[in-house]
């Protein structure tokens, strides 16, 4: 199955795009799993990949929760800013 | 004479009647009649005031009353009248709405690239009184973006600054100063006052802070942060809804996260996510409209998107304020008390080793240097910054993210000198060569911007 990455500020940044496709074989289809994928295909990403909180089709997800992923989905690697 | 200006007065009122009664136009008809109409409209309004007997303005008054409550708010006077009457026409503001906003508080965390429009437009809107927290002085490299400040402000305190602009913009409002920092002492005295907060801070310590002391409160938190070309609004803590713990359960490392000093940002980009900010002030204090709340709001400016996210309360209840710099994994700064637990929160959320490298100022460098030290020396800001000034003797620019991807280009036998614009990123460096198995490790404190300062003056500070 196929799923959409979005990478905003910093991520977009260290990803060198703003967007992916990326395709998850089997039973590898949950957040962690992409997580893992997409260190292997950015390395750079290797710092924030782990630790930041993922939205799921427009919704954030919990911290630490692994969730399943379908065909299609869009998943956003939003970092935190602190600028005013 | 007074019969002459009754027959004037008459004479306009009949064309303001006119105006009054005839059929409501829509769209560009509207638009194009309101500037010919509303001119001697207003002019009509206060000579019809003026000639009408004590007792008839009176009932006047009390018709624009919509008798659910909006008695007791202040009445307008004829000068805010005139001021706010493009809010009057409109229908989910009106006199009544007009009068709310008279009656509301805004305290602005921060009169800086997101407080100044947010100040501007809040203060223009008639909102009654503006508090401002912020304890710094006008800088010319705030004047990028920082639009209530000006060249005639540069060293004045912010807060001053915004006083005199916003006086200017609308002598109605009261504006309320607090020059000082936010912390964990008096926020929540200067908060409970207020019936919105507008968060332009600049740093995660103090959004942790305006978002538990709001929460604590029950003060709804308009919620803005900016870097880059990006930006990020919701409202928080606002009739039970989520809060900033639920966008962040953690703080990122200190350093991880660059701030705009460090990252750059887009002048206008506070312009744009401050705007809708004060919208989200305006519409809160009027009781209008759908609350972002519950949504987090993404604007990237380079592809003109703005994305939603929703947001879920999930975090535990606040119990109270702790010391937010040692929460986010800074050196504390308050009590004992609070330091220490602050120390136990951080060491929980950053478990980090304690530093393995030196730490030099740039008086101590620049002496060693002078009596024969060779260090190799490692900028690691971003390329864009080294072309606005750099050191002379550097030998290589690398941004402080990617020192690890160039370690095997660096010398193990020989020290290494690293720095960036103020210190923080060259730290940062240090802690992953030195994680690398780098020993030979020296930090210069306050970095270039300290060099600059201290001791090669031809070097520009940005």
């Amino acid at each position: 199955m196929k799923v959409k990455v979005l990478f905003f500020a910093s991520c977009r940044e260290l990803a060198g795009t703003k967007e992916i496709a990326v395709t998850l074989e089997g039973a590898e289809n949950s957040t962690e799993a992409l997580r893992k994928k997409l260190v292997e295909l950015l390395p750079a990403l290797e710092p924030v990949a782990w630790g930041i909180t993922l939205a799921v089709n427009h919704e954030y997800t919990d911290p630490g929760q692994n969730v399943q992923l379908k065909d299609g989905d869009e998943v956003a690697l939003i970092p935190p800013i602190s600028g005013g | 004479m007074c019969k002459l200006r009754c027959l004037t007065c008459a004479a306009l009122a009949a064309c303001c009647g006119a105006f009054i009664s005839s059929p409501p136009t829509t769209g560009k008809a509207a638009a194009a009649a309101a500037p010919a109409t509303g001119a001697p409209k207003q002019v009509a309004f206060e000579r019809a005031a003026q000639c009408i007997p004590w007792p008839r303005r009176r009932q006047l008054s009390l018709t624009t009353a919509a008798g659910d409550g909006s008695e007791d708010l202040p009445h307008l006077t004829q000068d805010e009248v005139r001021r706010y009457s493009r809010h009057l026409i409109l229908p989910d503001v009106g006199v009544e709405g007009q009068r709310r906003l008279k009656a509301s508080s805004v305290l602005a965390i921060g009169a800086g690239g997101l407080g100044s429009p947010a100040l501007l437009y809040l203060a223009a809107a008639g909102v009654g009184r503006v508090g401002i927290v912020d304890d710094d002085v006008v800088d010319e490299s705030n004047l990028q973006r920082q639009v209530i400040h000006g060249t005639s402000t540069l060293g004045v305190s912010k807060v001053e600054s915004a006083r005199t602009r916003i006086l200017d913009i609308n002598p109605h409002v009261q504006v309320e100063l607090y020059p000082e920092q936010l912390t964990s002492d008096n926020a929540l005295d200067i908060i409970k006052g207020y019936d919105v907060v507008l968060d332009g801070s600049d740093n995660f310590p103090t959004k942790y802070l305006v978002n538990d002391a709001c929460v604590l409160q029950g003060v709804p938190n308009v919620y803005g942060a900016i870097l880059g070309f990006e930006g990020q609004v919701s409202v928080f803590s606002y009739k039970g809804g989520p809060n900033y713990r639920d966008l962040l359960p953690v703080p990122p490392n200190p350093g991880d996260v660059p701030s705009c000093a460090e990252g750059g940002v887009l002048g206008i980009l506070p312009g744009v996510i401050g705007c809708i900010q004060a919208t989200e002030v305006i519409k809160i204090l009027l009781g209008k409209g759908d609350v972002l709340s519950g949504r987090l709001l993404i604007y990237d400016a380079l592809k003109m998107t703005f994305k939603e996210s929703a947001l879920l309360p999930r975090s535990e209840p606040i119990a109270g304020l702790v010391d937010y710099q040692g929460f986010c994994g800074f050196a504390p700064k308050s009590s004992a008390a609070a330091a220490a637990a602050a120390a136990a929160a951080s060491a929980a959320a950053h478990a980090q080793p304690p530093p393995r490298f030196e730490r030099v100022s740039a008086q101590a460098a620049a002496e060693r240097l002078a009596s024969g030290w060779s260090p190799f020396v490692l900028d690691v800001r971003l390329p864009q910054e080294a072309k606005i000034a750099s050191l002379p003797f550097a030998d290589m620019v690398v941004p402080h993210r990617e020192v690890a991807r160039v370690a095997a280009a660096l010398p193990r036998d020989r020290d290494i000198l690293v720095h960036c614009k103020v210190g923080g990123r060259s730290s940062k460096a240090c802690e992953t060569l030195a994680a690398l198995g780098f020993e030979r490790l020296y930090n210069l404190e306050g970095g270039i911007i300290a060099w600059a300062n201290e001791i090669d003056r031809s070097l520009a500070v940005y």
